[in-house]
């Protein structure tokens, strides 16, 4: 719990540090915040967890994995911001406060141990990044993307709050533990509106981690952000979403398994060939990476649909590698835009001859998002595949398999274009925190790719 | 000396050097360097190994414990003979792409790939397999796709679309496999032991045969085959002729066949019918070509039919011509794509109507070319011969009529390749073969080396045969006893 308070209080402090003009404290300072953040998690790294504050938090190893993992990707987020928003604003502050608090939304997200604290950390991490959608105030496309993100978010939201209620109604607790003895003690006889719970809080949360039929938001979202922001849309707080997800469904509902898994399964079926197929047609690069994280979080609803106990160890892996792959991607795409002015595919042409190693690394990234060996992605989908198997679902994994193949298509387009199509371009000039951000993710990636033992079995 | 991971691994490690070597003579160098020490590497487990049944110069790591994956490699006399010829041909692909400009990044490709084909071929763990499997197709991807001809960019997304597409069935049938195992492991003796019913032997034979299928190719299979070999850039086709489809092969005599036998017993049939289609089917298209690369991709497609139809008759003699063919067709076909990439070089055009008479300026090459012909079409005293001789015979011990198709591929074979060879090298010379130069030092070497092989294994195939023989013979008998 320590290392919540220190983060909500860093960005407090990081509020006043703009106050009193101190821009060039802003990054050391929340960099240092969040290592702090880092070591308390470490000293907490604890097999015999017992839910605190009235079983409100559980900090376990699934908790604290996972928020390890949400921290050092915002960490990387916050190195690729030095210079981006200064250009075009004078509140930065306000920017690094904002990605701080919905960091902590997120760490409260993956460690609830109560409906209220998830309905409450899911609302601390949205609300600031209605208002980081949108921090480009004379941006169209930014504006756009808040208004969207928020209405579609809010009523995401009032799904959510009408399935804990409805859980309550049924078990009469909030606690994630009471609800399981509830639903363990009377198999048969469960009321009807857990029933109505269980599928309305499907709704909510899918809305969040973006899946099909739910994901309408999330391409004109993801595009219209500033690039920085999807970023950390696509990587922390779809990690925090699938991880709560996850151990909800893992902790309560496993019984009930007969009921909600159909409803799953055809969701990540259709996640997967939307996501893949709309994302083939994409011509611009920021664009597809929406839809390819559409189809992600199609593989990612596997971990759920398997609800055993290699899923919690799937999805940090998958999540770990699909956040590293997108941090190399978008970091890439932010340098290409501002000297091209353009996200489209042929703003890559050529890219390879002048910058030979920030092509290697977005090859890589996509390598790994495309899921071939040696990378993080294959170990995430290997791990993906192998525990939706071990429940006999092969005509699902024969369907994401061919997904995986459309999906070489799209990923691939981008290596064409930076390696097999010639073009006379400028360098571009990769500042020192961008290649720290990249060669940080990409050794990661193949560190994971090669030898994954250092963290399969962690949890 | 006979450490089988350093044998793995310092093709990787000059790959990593490689690629920051951006001159092009070091990079030639230190290229050729890297895989001839590789060779003479390979050297003490030739001497070292005992011709019988068992897996030798084992080696074994924990690799993903929690996942029970082991980096579990050996060498039996199944993969001894293609590990040789990895490491064998690697030296002469590198010579051979000398003539031209290429940096270290190319040759990176290709120690890189050379670890991955060795991984395929020594690898005791399915997941191992799999790993080497995919490696061996990124380098050539990127190698076909970087340095190949004008429609590169179309043919290898294909090509590798089709071919990632088939190892992800093959994916889902290990980890289903894997699942099965009582220990828990992905270790191939595992596999070996499980006892899974008729159904489901039936779907795991097809999930691993597409993968196989795809790589080798065997019709219908094939399609993206003949677009890739001939954009591709020589020393690509070399390797994609010369060894990857050899990791079909491989891989229906060590997975496919011993892991789901009621599944094989089911479809071999199929399956070899199949393999004697592509053989008539290739042949007759082959003799249509003009573009000599392409015949040649069209006449490895009927030679892979062939040494899959020998596989899938599931003899003693098929095996062991299929060992012996694959070496073979290797060497061959290497022999077969360096001169006509001489000839296009030279000539500036890869259509047989503007060659001819090269041999009266070039008779050297005319010589040497003619050996390697004789080769490929099955020429007694030659290597072709054996292995045909071989593959036929097991095939003719499966089924009369098969033997007699598939043995059209010796008499269409020697149709089409004797016409390439008269319109290449006979006949008038027009005005740019009259002044065609022969053959330089580098181009001599590679060659000289292919023709003693392509002669010396014709002569006295025993020792190549006599590695494989032993752990060929068990392996049939393991699978016939489960299938009477």
């Amino acid at each position: 719990m320590s290392a919540i308070i220190t983060l909500s209080l860093l960005a407090i402090l990081v509020l006043y540090l703009g106050l009193f003009k101190a821009r060039r404290a802003l990054l050391p300072v929340s960099l240092l915040g969040l290592v702090s953040t880092l070591v308390l998690y470490g000293i907490q790294w604890d097999g015999q967890a017992v839910p605190l504050y009235s079983g409100m938090v559980l900090f376990d190893h699934y908790a604290v994995a996972f928020s390890v993992l949400c921290v050092l990707i915002t960490a990387l987020v916050l190195l690729l911001s030095k210079n981006y928003f200064d250009a075009g604003s004078t509140h930065v502050a306000e920017y690094y406060a904002l990605i701080l608090f919905s960091l902590t939304g997120a760490l409260l997200v993956v460690s609830f141990h109560n409906l209220a604290m998830l309905f409450i950390g899911i609302e601390i991490m949205s609300v600031a990044l209605y208002i980081l959608a949108g921090i480009r105030k004379k941006d169209f496309a930014s504006n756009e993307a808040a208004l969207k993100y928020f209405l579609m978010g809010a009523f995401s939201t009032g799904f959510l709050l009408f399935g804990i209620a409805l859980l309550y109604g049924a078990s009469g607790s909030f606690d994630l533990a009471a609800i399981k003895d509830y639903v363990v003690s009377n198999p048969h006889t469960v009321s009807p509106l857990l029933y109505g719970g269980i599928l309305l809080l499907i709704v909510g949360l899918a809305f969040k981690v973006g899946a099909a039929p739910f994901h309408f938001w999330t391409p004109d979202v993801y595009d219209g952000a500033p690039i920085l922001i999807t970023t950390f849309m696509s990587t922390v707080v779809k990690t925090a979403a699938f991880a709560g997800f996850l151990r909800l469904f893992y902790s309560c509902f496993v019984p009930l398994q007969d009921f909600w898994i159909p409803v799953l399964l055809i969701m990540a079926v259709v996640t997967l060939f939307i996501g893949n197929i709309t994302a083939l047609i994409q011509q611009s690069f920021k664009r597809m990476l929406a839809y390819s994280s559409i189809s992600h979080a199609g593989y990612m609803l596997f971990a759920i649909i398997a609800a055993g106990p290699s899923s919690a160890e799937a999805v940090l892996v998958y999540v770990g590698a699909y956040s590293l792959a997108s941090v190399v991607a978008f970091g890439v795409l932010i340098l290409v835009k501002r000297t091209t002015g353009s996200d489209h595919f042929e703003a890559f042409n050529g890219l390879a001859k002048k910058n030979p190693y920030l092509s290697l690394a977005l090859a890589i990234a996509m390598l790994s998002l495309a899921g071939i060996p040696l990378t993080a992605g294959f170990i995430g989908k290997f791990m993906m595949f192998s525990s939706v198997l071990a429940d006999y679902h092969v005509l699902l994994v024969v369907l994401a398999v061919v997904n995986a193949a459309i999906g070489i298509f799209y990923y691939f387009r981008v290596i064409v274009a930076m390696y097999f199509k010639p073009l006379d371009r400028d360098q571009i000039v990769v500042n020192g925190y961008y290649k720290t951000v990249l060669t940080v993710a990409i050794l990661v990636t193949l560190l994971l790719g090669v030898y994954p033992a250092w963290i399969t079995g962690l949890i | 000396m006979d450490n089988l991971f350093i044998l793995l691994l310092l093709p990787v490690l000059g790959a990593i050097v490689l690629a920051f070597v951006n001159q092009v003579k070091s990079a030639r160098q230190f290229a050729l360097a890297v895989s001839l020490v590789s060779l003479g590497l390979t050297i003490p487990f030739l001497l070292n190994f005992v011709p019988d049944a068992s897996i030798q110069f084992e080696q074994q790591f924990a690799w993903i414990p929690a996942l029970g994956i082991h980096f579990h490699i050996g060498i039996d006399g199944i993969s001894l003979p293609l590990v040789l010829l990895t490491n064998g041909l690697i030296p002469l692909i590198i010579l051979s792409a000398f003539s031209y400009d290429y940096k270290g990044g190319f040759y990176a490709l290709i120690l890189f790939m050379q670890a991955g084909l060795l991984l395929v071929f020594t690898a005791l763990d399915a997941f191992a397999f799999y790993v080497g499997w995919e490696i061996a197709l990124i380098p050539i991807y990127f190698i076909c796709a970087l340095w190949g001809g004008e429609n590169r960019i179309r043919v290898n997304l294909k090509f590798f679309v089709y071919t990632f597409l088939g190892s992800l069935l093959m994916l889902i049938a290990i980890i289903y496999l894997h699942l099965q195992v009582p220990s828990g492991d992905y270790e191939l003796t595992s596999f070996y032991q499980l006892t899974l019913d008729s159904g489901t032997q039936r779907w795991v034979f097809w999930a691993f045969f597409l993968a196989f299928a795809i790589k080798m190719p065997i019709f219908p299979f094939h399609t993206w085959q003949p677009d890739t070999y001939t954009e591709a850039p020589t020393a690509g086709t070399m390797l994609l002729a010369g060894i990857m489809l050899k990791m079909g092969v491989y891989g229906v005599i060590r997975w496919l066949i011993p892991i789901a036998p009621l599944g094989f017993a089911a479809y071999g049939q199929l399956a070899l019918i199949l393999c004697v289609i592509g053989v008539v089917y290739a042949s007759i298209i082959a003799f249509k070509q003009q573009d000599v690369k392409r015949l040649v991709a069209y006449s490895s497609i009927a030679h892979v039919g062939l040494i899959g139809a020998g596989v899938f008759a599931w003899n003693v003699q098929g095996l062991q011509g299929a060992m012996i063919q694959m070496i073979n067709h290797g060497i061959s076909v290497v022999g077969l794509f360096f001169v006509l990439d001489i000839v296009a070089r030279r000539l500036g055009t890869r259509e047989m109507q503007a060659m001819g008479g090269i041999a009266k300026t070039a008779p050297v090459l005319a010589i040497v070319f003619l050996v390697i012909v004789m080769g490929a079409v099955g020429l007694p005293l030659t290597n072709g011969f054996v292995g045909e001789f071989l593959l036929l015979m097991g095939v003719y011990h499966y089924g009369i009529w098969y033997a007699v198709f598939g043995g059209l591929t010796l008499i269409l074979g020697a149709v089409y390749m004797l016409r390439m060879y008269q319109k290449v090298m006979l006949g008038d010379s027009n005005a740019q073969t009259s002044n065609f130069l022969d053959i330089n030092r580098t181009e001599w070497l590679v060659l000289t080396v292919i023709v003693v092989l392509v002669i010396g294994i014709g002569i006295y195939p025993k020792p190549l045969l006599h590695i494989s023989e032993a752990a060929v013979t068990e392996l049939v008998e393991k699978v016939n006893l489960i299938n009477n």
